[in-house]
Formats: structure tokens, sequence, C-alpha cells
């Protein structure tokens, strides 16, 4: 091909294409008469007059334009298809003071990435997205796009867009400005000089409102694909003016630029001792607690059962927390998977002085049965000499091993006398402690305006209160 | 330093916010959730990024971008998560940047279940997109892992520049211990020649296009390169009760802690059982594999919650030397120490 001669690039551009590959340096790969060339240069011009190159980062899509980076002298990535909005999103929050542009194509925007341009659009992400509606995948060879017209014949519509199987052109720009957070959303076309001054106005309001962090400006550019429609340069550019323009009518649909909000992002937390304070680092003590010397149950497995509600969770995870307290190894697991089947919540609690194996407790050594159910599914599974205690407010019947020690312990009827069902998790955590020996009930009310941060008073109290008594119910009635 | 009683899925966060990653992108998935929600409530506070994405697909997309921007960033989810974050995952590969994807395995395929499997591995292990790529791949089996090892996933993906993951099971994630949390990191690696940062000076480019075929082969080698200095460097291990094992166990993440009970039981009962734990699945312990067959071991186990993925590597270590039994639950279903013991018993007449 015969040398052009370049009168100016604009700065926006690279002066040598080094990204592209082979001999030809100094031209695009686009074919004569496609429109991209002309949206190029429009925002190449437009950032080199606000001086706003060297800030930009350009989103190249999968489609034509997929070689964007070739030819702006910016930050660029090249992304997934359709995904240009999705990593324009991070690039802005990363970089709030940058300009970024997510430059898409119809295939890539409106199908393939259609969620992603819809959500970006709808958090008012601070991007300026050119969106060129060529009606057709030119990349792949003129496939139908979400825009292709009624009718319009590409290689996968061979006998024309039936609207019956294929559906309707899509209009985007309506899309967009169905939601709330856009500033800007506009539909221009490149079929003559004067929409292209138009479109220029449009790409220049785009980008300055991104540089003023006003959020998300959306311009839809109807654009020529001679090699796609298979006609000229100049039949491309009359057959957007007779069929394009009919069904993608042109204008700004929404223009709340001036009074939008700027976007303000904060500065990222990183210094050691900031990270610290913010984690408490300093205000944290730790434990003093002594171990216990003569418990009666060392190693814990221990199973609580009942129906959800019955505070079995937080007393698994109390008594988790209070053998760290103590210093032991712990281990909490709710009930989860298959294991929810039933009808009953439960979870396993380890209390150990070794590293834990397995936290899922297959055999227990102590169960915590809250209701009926629990009793009967979990007492067959534990090991001979261990503690079963049972919630004999809820229970009618009897346990049936008689190979392990059995508390019957009013559990919820404790609480309720203390004037708070809910209480019965701490009623249980008291009669462990009894139990086993290896906590000590004045320890465990130390812990509880820890356990229960921000709680009032009063539950404070009630909850020291319920662990009295859940201790000393046990102490009385049982030789422990 | 704070001593607290956690869930491993938050483990993972706390360890993300130590390590200093700058943005969290993810979308709610069970039984990963939690790590959403924690890094929801806790990156806010110290000016982080966090961001529920509209789907498995942008939110590893947004990982893409943030990366290429230079920031330690993070993305959790399970199974059919991963499975739609695979591209994503492959693009971030082929640009080489660095991130953190945390995995909590729970059964498949398709929709499956949320109990936790560990079917994911061939998955995540094996590379998982298109292409040749591999990630780096870390698998916690406690939830004081889950906090160290995804700092220590953020320093090899920058290191490496590759996508990292923590890889468990929704057991550790759900699980509560004890977490001591170890001292923030203060110091980034410099990312100056290659992140795009919005100024003149980083006017650089990311992208994973080589339309030449002998550039994109070069391409390929380097990244070759770079998994054989990973494999030479990189692996992590646990050894337990190895020293006079007769019959070595093989797992790892929650399947491990049952082994560990498992070789605890039989240690009091007289069996010479010893478990070996990769703490890395790629790199993955070949040569500590491969050298059990001098040690005169009788039998090899393979304890896993899929059907023969982790088995497939342990062989392929072995050389043919010896191979490995295998022994799997599924299905959301967590093996007991007691089958183990039992299916070793039948296995080796012990």
């Amino acid at each position: 091909m015969e040398k052009k001669t370049v009168l100016r690039k604009p700065k926006g551009f690279i002066d040598v294409y080094k990204h592209k590959p082979g001999a030809e340096k100094d031209r695009t790969h686009y074919c004569p008469g496609c429109g991209h060339g002309i949206l190029h240069k429009l925002i190449a011009e437009a950032l080199e007059d606000f001086d706003l190159v060297e800030k930009t980062i350009i989103i190249s899509p999968v489609g034509c334009s997929v070689f964007a980076y070739y030819y702006f002298h910016t930050g660029n990535l090249q992304v997934a298809h359709g995904r240009a909005p999705a990593v324009a999103t991070a690039v802005s929050r990363a970089n709030p003071d940058s300009v970024v542009i997510s430059y898409q194509g119809d295939g890539d925007l409106a199908a393939i990435g259609g969620n992603n341009i819809h959500q970006a659009a709808n958090r008012g992400e601070n991007m300026a997205v050119f969106f060129v509606n060529n009606a057709i995948y030119g990349m792949t060879g003129g496939q139908m796009a979400p825009t292709t017209l009624e009718g319009q014949k590409t290689t996968t519509t061979p006998y024309g867009r039936n609207v019956k199987t294929d559906g309707y052109p899509i209009q985007v720009c309506e899309l967009i400005n169905t939601f709330t957070a856009p500033v800007y959303v506009t539909r221009t076309s490149l079929q003559d000089m004067a929409n292209i001054r138009k479109t220029r106005t449009a790409v220049r309001k785009a980008i300055m409102n991104a540089k003023n962090k006003k959020g998300f400006s959306f311009v839809e550019v109807l654009s020529m694909c001679p090699s796609g429609w298979k006609k000229d340069s100049l039949q491309s550019q009359q057959w957007i003016k007779e069929s394009m323009v009919p069904r993608f009518p042109l204008g700004v649909l929404r223009d709340i630029s001036e009074e939008a909000e700027t976007i303000e992002r904060p500065v990222p937390v990183m210094g050691h001792e900031e990270v610290k304070k913010i984690f408490g680092y300093s205000e944290f003590k730790a434990s003093t607690i002594q171990k216990n010397t003569e418990a009666n149950l060392e190693k814990i497995s221990l199973r609580v059962s009942g129906f959800g509600g019955q505070g079995i969770m937080s007393t698994g995870i109390v008594l988790a927390n209070v053998g760290m307290e103590y210093g032991y190894n712990v281990s909490w697991l709710p009930s989860y998977g298959p294991e929810m089947r039933g009808g009953t919540a439960n979870c396993s609690v380890k209390i150990q002085e070794d590293t834990i194996g397995a936290s899922e407790v297959t055999e227990p050594n102590m169960i915590i049965a809250m209701n009926q159910p629990s009793l009967e599914k979990f007492e067959n599974i534990m090991v001979p000499g261990g503690a079963l205690m049972y919630n004999s407010t809820l229970i009618d019947i009897e346990p049936t091993r008689n190979d392990v020690d059995i508390y019957k312990v009013p559990i919820t009827g404790i609480a309720d006398e203390l004037g708070d069902t809910r209480v019965q998790s701490m009623v249980s955590v008291g009669a462990f402690a009894a139990i086993t020996g290896l906590f000590d009930p004045e320890e465990i009310v130390s812990l509880i305006p820890s356990l229960f941060t921000g709680k009032p008073d009063k539950v404070l109290k009630m909850n020291e209160e319920a662990v009295l008594r859940g201790y000393n119910y046990v102490t009385e009635n049982f030789s422990v | 330093m704070p001593r607290m009683l956690m869930k491993g899925n938050y483990a993972a966060v706390y360890g993300a916010i130590l390590a200093g990653c700058e943005a969290y992108y993810g979308y709610p998935i069970t039984p990963a959730s939690e790590i959403a929600e924690s890094a929801s409530a806790l990156f806010p506070k110290f000016g982080r990024t966090f961001l529920q994405a509209e789907s498995e697909v942008a939110a590893i997309n947004m990982v893409y971008g943030a990366s290429g921007c230079g920031q330690r960033v993070m993305t959790g989810s399970s199974g059919p998560g991963i499975s739609l974050k695979q591209e994503g995952i492959s693009y971030c590969a082929g640009s080489a940047l660095p991130c953190v994807i945390v995995d909590i395995m729970r059964g498949g395929p398709g929709l499956g279940n949320i109990g936790p499997e560990q079917s994911d591995y061939n998955q995540v292990v094996k590379g998982g997109g298109h292409g040749n790529y591999r990630s780096i791949v870390l698998a916690p089996n406690s939830a004081q892992e889950m906090c160290d090892l995804t700092m220590l996933a953020f320093e090899l993906a920058d290191k490496y520049r590759n996508p990292a993951f923590v890889l468990t099971d929704g057991v550790i994630g759900q699980m509560m211990e004890t977490v001591d949390l170890p001292e923030p990191v203060s110091e980034f690696p410099d990312k100056s020649d290659w992140a795009v940062k919005g100024t003149a000076e980083s006017r650089h480019l990311i992208n994973s296009i080589y339309l030449d075929h002998d550039d994109l082969e070069r391409w390929n080698r380097e990244l070759e390169k770079k998994y054989e200095t990973i494999q030479k460097n990189e692996v992590l291990v646990e050894e337990y009760m190895m020293d006079d094992a007769e019959i070595v166990t093989i797992g790892y993440g929650s399947s491990s802690r049952v082994l560990r009970s498992a070789v605890d039981t039989a240690r009091e009962n007289g069996i010479k059982l010893g478990l070996l734990r990769p703490i890395t699945l790629f790199p993955f312990p070949v040569d500590e594999i491969a050298k059990l067959p001098e040690k005169g071991i009788r039998g090899i186990l393979t304890v896993e919650m899929s059907t023969g993925q982790l088995v497939d590597d342990v062989n392929l270590a072995l050389k043919g030397k010896m191979i490995s039994d295998l022994y799997g639950r599924l299905g959301g279903n967590v093996p007991s120490a007691t089958e183990i013991l039992n299916k070793i018993s039948e296995l080796y007449g012990v």
C-alpha cells in the first residue's frame, strides 16, 4: 500500500504502534471505511486537548477493537469478552484520580457482557463507556449482533434476522437510561461530518465527566462496518442514515453531569501501626486463667444439640471460647451439610491439651441434649463412661444408656426462672463446668463481658446468674 | 498479639487484611459466603474496597483489573463459582497478574450440595481454565492456617506474578478455632515496572494476546519455567509420625485432620501409621512422596473427599514403584477416623 502522509497525529496516540505485529506500525488494523478509526481519533484528540493522556487508562474489549491498546498512549488493559465494565470498575476504584475508558462493541457490551454493563451503570462507576454499535460481529466475520436489524442478513442470519426466532435489536441507550445512577447517556453516529462533530462533543463530555469524577457516562456510537455489511464506505454511511437511525434514534437521553455529585473514594490504610490499631492489637490482653489440675474430663468431645433457636450454636461457641481462655486447643463445628437433616441443630466442640485432629465429634464423651430428638439421636453414639446431660424441662423420656453418667437438668426451667429463656445456653455452660470440672464458674463469669460485648448490663447480669445457677444445680444434685 | 476464636472463612479475611489486600471482589455462595460477609465488614474499616460483584465472572474480572493496577486483591467462592471464574483466572495467569482466590469446596457436580467435598482438586490444581498455566495452590487445614496461608498466598502470588489459590473445604471454612493474629505486612513489592496506575510512568500494557505463534510459544515456555521454579522452591508438606511409619496416609484439608486422629488411635493400638499432608498442592510434594518406597513402607492410603483426584498425583510421584490405595467419601460425608482405620485393617491386615 502506498504510504500516506500523516499531517499530525494527536498525542493521545502512540507515535509508532510498537505493540502491533508486522511491518506496518504507522496505520491501524481497521478496514477501510470502518468507524473505529474515527472514534479513536476523537478520543485521542480529546485526551490531548484536556491534557489527560497520562492519566487515562483504556480497557480494550474483545471484538474489532481488541487491539485498541496498539494505538492509545495511555495505560492499557486488554480484557476478556464482555468484561470491560467489570475490569474498569476495579481499575477506577484502584486509581480514583485516573480517567477510565471502557471501549466496547455491540457483541461484547450488549450480548456476552450485557449484565456487566448494566451493573456498572447501575453502580454509577466513574468511567466513560464508548459503545460502538455497527449491528454486526465484525471481528469474527459478520455474525448476528444483539443490535442486528430486523431482516438484516449476517453469516448466522443468512435469511435475515427473524424476530420470531432471534428477537429484536436491543436499544442499549434506552436500557441504560432506565438506571438511576448514570449521569450522561447519549447516542450519536459517524454517518457524516455533522454527526461526527456531535460525536466529538459527546466524547469530550464523557471524558470530562470521568475526569471530574461525575460517575457513569455512556456514549453509543452508530458506526460503519463496510466489510461486515458488504458495502463500500459511502453506502455504509448511507445505510446508517437510512436503516440504523430509524431503529436507534440519535440524541441525548440524559445529561445530569452538572448537578451530579463528585465521587470520592477513601484512601486505604496500609501502615503497620495503623492496621494494628484498627484491629486493637494493643488492647488485647493475654489470658491469665490457670487450668484446673483436677478436672473430671480432660479431653472433651462434645455434641450440643436441640431445636434451632435454643442457643445450641452459642452454647458451643461460648464453651470453645472459655476453653481457649484456659489455654486449651479448641474447635467448634456447626451441624453442616447432610448433618443438618433430622430437625436438630447441633454442633461439635473439642477441648483438649493435644492438637485436635477431626473437628467433627463422631464419638462424643459428652452430650448436651436440649430436646427429645437430640437425646435419641446422640446418646447412641456416646462412648461408655461419658457424661450425658439432658434438658428435663422439655424431655419427658429417660435416657436408655446405663454405661454413662446421666445429668438430668431442667435447663430451660432454670432460664425461665431467671426471666429469659434465652439464657439457657449459659445455664448449660455453668452445668458443663460443674460436670467436667474443667472451668471455674467465677472465671466464666469474668469472661462474660467480653463474650457479650455491647450487651446492656442487665443482660450480662442475667447471663452471669445463669452460669452460676447451672453450676450450682449440678453440684447440689449430683456428686461430681 | 490478639488471640481470637473464629471461623476459617473469617480467618482468611483477617489474613488478607494483614497481608495488605486492598480490595475484595466476590459473589455470595455457600459455604464461602462468610468470606464476602466478613470482608464487607472489615475492608471499609481500613478504607479498602469491598464490592459485591454482579456475578462470579464479574468478580474475577474485577480482580484482574485491580491486580493490573498493582493492588493486592482477593476473591472467594466455592465449586460452581470457581468453574465460572476459570476463564478470568486463565486471563490472570496469561497476563501474569498476581491475585488470591479462596475456594471453600462443596459437593458437586452441578449444583451438588453445600456439604464439604474436595472435588475441586483437579479444576484448581491442574489449571482449570484454558491454556497452559498453573495456579499456586495452598491447602490449609485449620483456622490458623486459613489466616497464615492466605498471607503466604499474597506473598507467593506477587513473587511469581501468578494467581494463588487457598483451597480448602466447607469443614475448615465453617469451623471455629483459635487464631493468633500475626503482625501485619507493611512492605510491599515494587510493581512500578508493570502495574497501570493512571500516571505518565505507569502507561503499561496488561495483556495476554500474542498473535505471533513463536511469540506465544516463547511466552508459554517462560510460564513453564516459572512453574518449574515454583515446583523447586515452594513445596510445603507436614509429616506426622512418619519417622518409623510402616503405613502412610496422605490427605489434605479436613481429610488430613481426620487422618491425624486416625494416626493417634492407630499408635495407641501399636499400629505404625504416619501422615503425610501436602500443604501446597501445586507445587506438589513429589520428592517427599517419591521417597516413600525406599523407606520400607508397606502401604500407602490416600484419603480424599473425592473419587480419586489427589491419588492421581500421589501415584504419578510414586512412578510405579508403589501404588497408593484410595479411600474417598463424597456428597458432603466426611470420613471418620474409625472407618479409615477399618479400611487400613482391611487393606494391610493390621
